[in-house]
Order: structure tokens, then C-alpha cells, then sequence
């Protein structure tokens, strides 16, 4: 957890000093790049989330994500994306595409899921575990501490790729996801075929989280996804400016959360939610006095 | 021209029934009001015509034939879009989403459907900050960018001030009037008696037929 300790230069050299010095070492340009990457993609689609009622299914997907990592953990498997990503994507099918007419409702069956995997994934981990430190697994695992600084060049492509992906097929069915998130059986009625894109939007979703996991851990991702859309919705009245502004907003506190961390050595996860949560307040803030105007 | 035909439909949710047999047809250009009590099951017909439920049994038969018929779609709000930040062209313009990227073509055509309901001047406003007959009628325009000739609506004036709801009716019927066939559920009897052409009863029995008709025997048998 202390990587940064061992960078940490004694003396007061000025901030500027010290943060040209951490750019020396790979790994920060790493993090922020992942970390720009990530919180642009969640931002994007924290939107339509947030607009859907489905605020909390970061929140339940994470935990699902958490128990992929226990049982990767367990089979000692060597690169932990094959299991975490497919137990993801398929829990969040589930979730999203049961619709309205389940027997069991949409809150409840992300709560349902939420609590279950972070139990038996904790319990997974407790009886079959491998490590040594295991406090300090479930720690990292659940808060993020300092994995976003340990990531290989391999894992920083693959994030690439994988936000690249993201972006592309948001832009490309930029207006469908409006119209689906306005109105869904409107959407279905213009020939919009919205089953197949509920599931390509849930199959997203678990890519963003899983994402989102290296970043912040599994407990705090759904501040990515819902301060940048909550604060974004405060200030503009048009979607497109909703959207673009939630993006921008995500991406500079990911970068300012990330380098603060780097500099004063906290933890980057929670770091970078305590900056999303201080935009947040100043766009309330904005918001009030733009309607007092 | 015959616009839309029912042929033994049968309608409801996963295989069951809720209300049935229709028989029916409407040509271009008619005014169908849908009356019925709450739970009847005009609102599960509503959808089935429009694609969004398969029927039970039976068929539905679009005038020319068309698979894809142009359907323009008014449904009741749902809480999430009375607090939803877009502006009442970008929701407009979400009547012509059916493809990828919007042409200039669109942008015209939903400026005009704009224009026809009366909400040209509040486009680049907040959707939210619309009052309730506004927001009605920026939906009915989305829904005209979407429509052929066949238009649905789904109670249009519920929750709308009596001056918003007149307004309404005044849209309805210019709309009818250019050629449009309304399809309307409705509650307002008063409005159904002055404006529908037929009018379709749903309920343990499906009455259709002409307004005059329909009050006819509404009063023979002593309501139904």
C-alpha cells in the first residue's frame, strides 16, 4: 500500500519539484492516463444511469466484480480480467434486462445481488485463500488503494482499448441512447429494437466497472458514475451539454485526485471521490446562484 | 383507404389474454376514441398495435400492407421524464432517432412539427422547466416526426389544466383534419361525444361502431 512512501522525497522541495520528479517513473503517467480513461467512460454512461433509476447498479456490479476477484484469486489464475469480466457482463444482463414485469424489482434485485456476491466473495477468499495478507487483499480489492499505480504497460493497452471501444459506441448511438433513455417504448415504437440494446448497454456497463475496479475499488465506483452526471445536471438544460460537461468534470478530478494522491501519498481511490465530491458541492453551489440570477 | 384492420385480435402479457376479440376497421383519416375502464386493457392494445406487445392471436393489418407502418406514438409521462435535462428540440429530434446519424432533412421536419403544436418558441428551452401542456405538446411533436399517417394517443389531457386541455383537443383535431387518423384513449366523455368519428369500447365485451351509434345503444342498454 505504500508504494508512494518509497518516492516520497524528504526536504520541501516545491510541489511542482516533486511532481516533475514523480513523472520520471512510468507508473504515474500509467495511472493517469487509465484514470482519464476510465472516468471519461464512466462518466459518459453515468448519465444515462443516473436518468434510468439505476444510480446504484455500479454499486451492485461492483460487488459482483469483487467476488470475480475472490475466485480468481482463489484459482490463482494469472491475469484475473477472464474471470471478473464474464461473471460481470453476465450478472449484468440479469439486472438489466428483466425489465419491468419481474417478479422481483429492479432495486431489489440489484440489492439482492450486491450484498449476496460481497458475502460469498469475502467468504470465498477467507476459506480457500492463498495469501498471506488477507485483510490487505480484501482492502485493495474493495477501496483500490494503490493498484492504479502498480498497472502494467499491458493492462494500461488493454484499458485503452477498451474506453476506446466505449466512446465509439456511445458516439455512434449517441442518439438512440437518448431517445431509449427518454422514453424506451417511444423508442421501441420508431423501430428502435431496445432488447439488444439493453443488453449491449449492460455488457458496457460491466466493462466500465471493471475498469472502474483499478481506479477507486469496488465500493466507490458508483461515485464516478453518479457525481459527474449529478453535478453536470445542476448546471445545463440540454442533454448534449449534460453530457459533455459530466466528462470534463470527471476527467479533471480523476487527474486532480490522482496527482493530489500521488504528491501527498493518500489513498488514490479515495482521493479521487473526495475531489468529485467537492466539484459536486461547487456546482450546487453555481446552480443556486445562476437560479437566483 | 383503409388505415388500420383487427382481425380476431387477441391482446394481453406473456400469453394472457387480457382483453379480446377485436374486429374491427378504421379508415384514413377517422377518429377513433378507445373508452373503457382502468384495467380494461386499452392501454395493452395500444401497445400491441404498436409492436411493442405480440398479440395474443389474431392479426393487425396496416393500410398498403406496410410492416413498419409510421406509427406515431403519444404515451402517458413517466416520472423520469418530469425532471429529464434535455431541451424540447432535442426531444423532438429523438422522433427521427429510428437511425444513426439526424440529416438536415430531420432538423426541418422537427422545426415543423414544432411549429404545428405551438412550441416553436420554447425549443432551446429546459424540457423540465415547461409547463404540463407544453411538455404535452413537445411530445406530440416528436411523436409527428415519427408518423406516417396513423397517430396514438394514450390519454393526451390527463393531469393538463382545462385551458392546456383544449388546447389539445384544437391540435388533435387540426392534426385529423389534415389527414391524420387518430387513435386516442380516452376518459373525457365530453370530448369523445364532441370530436370521435368511432368510437371502441373495451371491456368484458368489444363494442365498435360509429359515435352516433355507440350513444345510441349506451342508452338502450343503460350503460355497459
Amino acid at each position: 500500500m505504500n508504494t508512494i512512501g518509497h518516492f516520497q522525497k524528504t526536504g520541501d522541495a516545491d510541489m511542482l519539484d516533486k511532481l516533475l520528479y514523480y513523472f520520471q517513473f512510468p507508473f504515474v503517467t500509467y495511472a493517469l492516463i487509465a484514470g482519464a480513461l476510465t472516468a471519461l467512460c464512466s462518466s459518459v454512461f453515468g448519465v444515462t444511469l443516473v436518468l434510468r433509476r439505476f444510480s446504484f447498479i455500479g454499486d451492485g456490479l461492483s460487488h459482483v466484480a469483487f467476488f470475480g476477484m475472490a475466485i480468481a484469486g482463489v484459482l490463482s489464475v494469472s491475469n484475473s480480467m477472464l474471470i471478473v469480466m464474464p461473471v460481470t457482463i453476465i450478472c449484468a444482463i440479469a439486472v438489466l434486462c428483466t425489465g419491468k414485469n419481474s417478479k422481483i424489482r429492479g432495486d431489489a434485485s440489484i440489492a439482492m445481488l450486491s450484498v449476496g456476491a460481497l458475502a460469498l466473495g469475502y467468504l470465498v477468499m477467507n476459506l480457500f485463500s492463498v495469501s498471506s495478507n488477507l485483510s490487505g487483499d480484501v482492502c485493495s480489492t474493495l477501496f483500490g488503494s494503490a493498484s492504479i499505480l502498480t498497472l502494467s504497460l499491458s493492462e494500461v493497452w488493454l484499458c485503452v482499448i477498451l474506453s476506446a471501444a466505449v466512446i465509439l459506441l456511445f458516439v455512434l448511438f449517441y442518439n438512440k441512447i437518448f431517445s431509449v433513455t427518454f422514453d424506451s417504448d417511444f423508442a421501441q415504437s420508431t423501430g428502435i429494437r431496445t432488447r439488444i440494446f439493453n443488453l449491449l448497454s449492460a455488457v458496457v456497463i460491466a466493462v466500465i466497472i471493471v475498469l472502474a475496479m483499478n481506479l477507486v475499488g469496488s465500493l466507490l465506483i458508483s461515485a464516478l458514475i453518479i457525481f459527474p452526471a449529478l453535478s453536470a445536471m445542476r448546471l445545463f438544460k440540454s442533454y448534449r451539454a449534460v453530457i459533455i460537461f459530466s466528462a470534463v468534470f470527471s476527467v479533471v478530478c480523476a487527474v486532480a485526485g490522482i496527482l493530489t494522491a500521488v504528491l501527498t501519498g493518500t489513498p488514490v481511490g479515495s482521493t479521487v471521490v473526495a475531489v468529485d465530491i467537492a466539484g459536486f458541492l461547487i456546482c450546487c453551489g453555481c446552480g443556486l446562484i445562476l437560479r437566483r440570477a | 383507404m383503409i388505415s388500420l384492420k383487427c382481425e380476431n385480435l387477441y391482446v394481453g402479457y406473456d400469453g394472457k389474454t387480457v382483453a379480446g376479440p377485436f374486429d374491427f376497421e378504421i379508415g384514413s383519416g377517422d377518429y377513433l376514441c378507445v373508452v373503457g375502464n382502468n384495467g380494461s386493457g386499452k392501454t395493452t392494445f395500444m401497445k400491441t398495435l404498436l409492436g411493442l406487445l405480440p398479440p395474443v392471436s389474431g392479426r393487425i393489418v396496416f393500410g398498403g400492407g406496410r410492416t413498419h407502418p409510421g406509427v406515431g406514438y403519444l404515451p402517458q409521462q413517466t416520472s423520469v421524464q418530469r425532471d429529464f435535462p434535455a431541451t424540447a428540440k432535442e426531444i423532438v429530434l429523438s422522433g427521427c432517432a429510428g437511425k444513426m446519424f439526424l440529416s438536415r432533412a430531420d432538423k426541418r421536419k422537427a422545426e415543423f412539427n414544432m411549429n404545428r403544436t405551438g412550441v416553436l418558441s420554447v425549443g432551446n428551452k429546459c424540457y423540465r422547466e415547461l409547463s404540463g401542456g407544453q411538455q404535452q405538446r413537445v411530445l406530440l411533436a416528436r411523436a409527428l416526426c415519427a408518423a406516417n399517417d396513423i397517430m396514438l394517443l394514450d390519454e393526451p389531457v390527463s393531469g393538463l389544466d382545462p385551458t392546456a386541455a383544449k388546447e389539445m383537443y384544437k391540435i388533435i383535431k387540426e392534426l385529423n383534419r389534415d389527414g391524420m387518423t387518430i387513435i386516442m384513449i380516452s376518459h373525457d366523455m365530453q370530448s369523445v361525444a364532441e370530436n370521435a368519428s368511432c368510437i371502441l369500447h373495451v371491456g368484458d365485451t368489444i363494442y365498435f361502431g360509429g359515435r352516433d351509434e355507440y350513444y345510441r345503444s349506451f342508452s338502450e342498454n343503460g350503460g355497459r
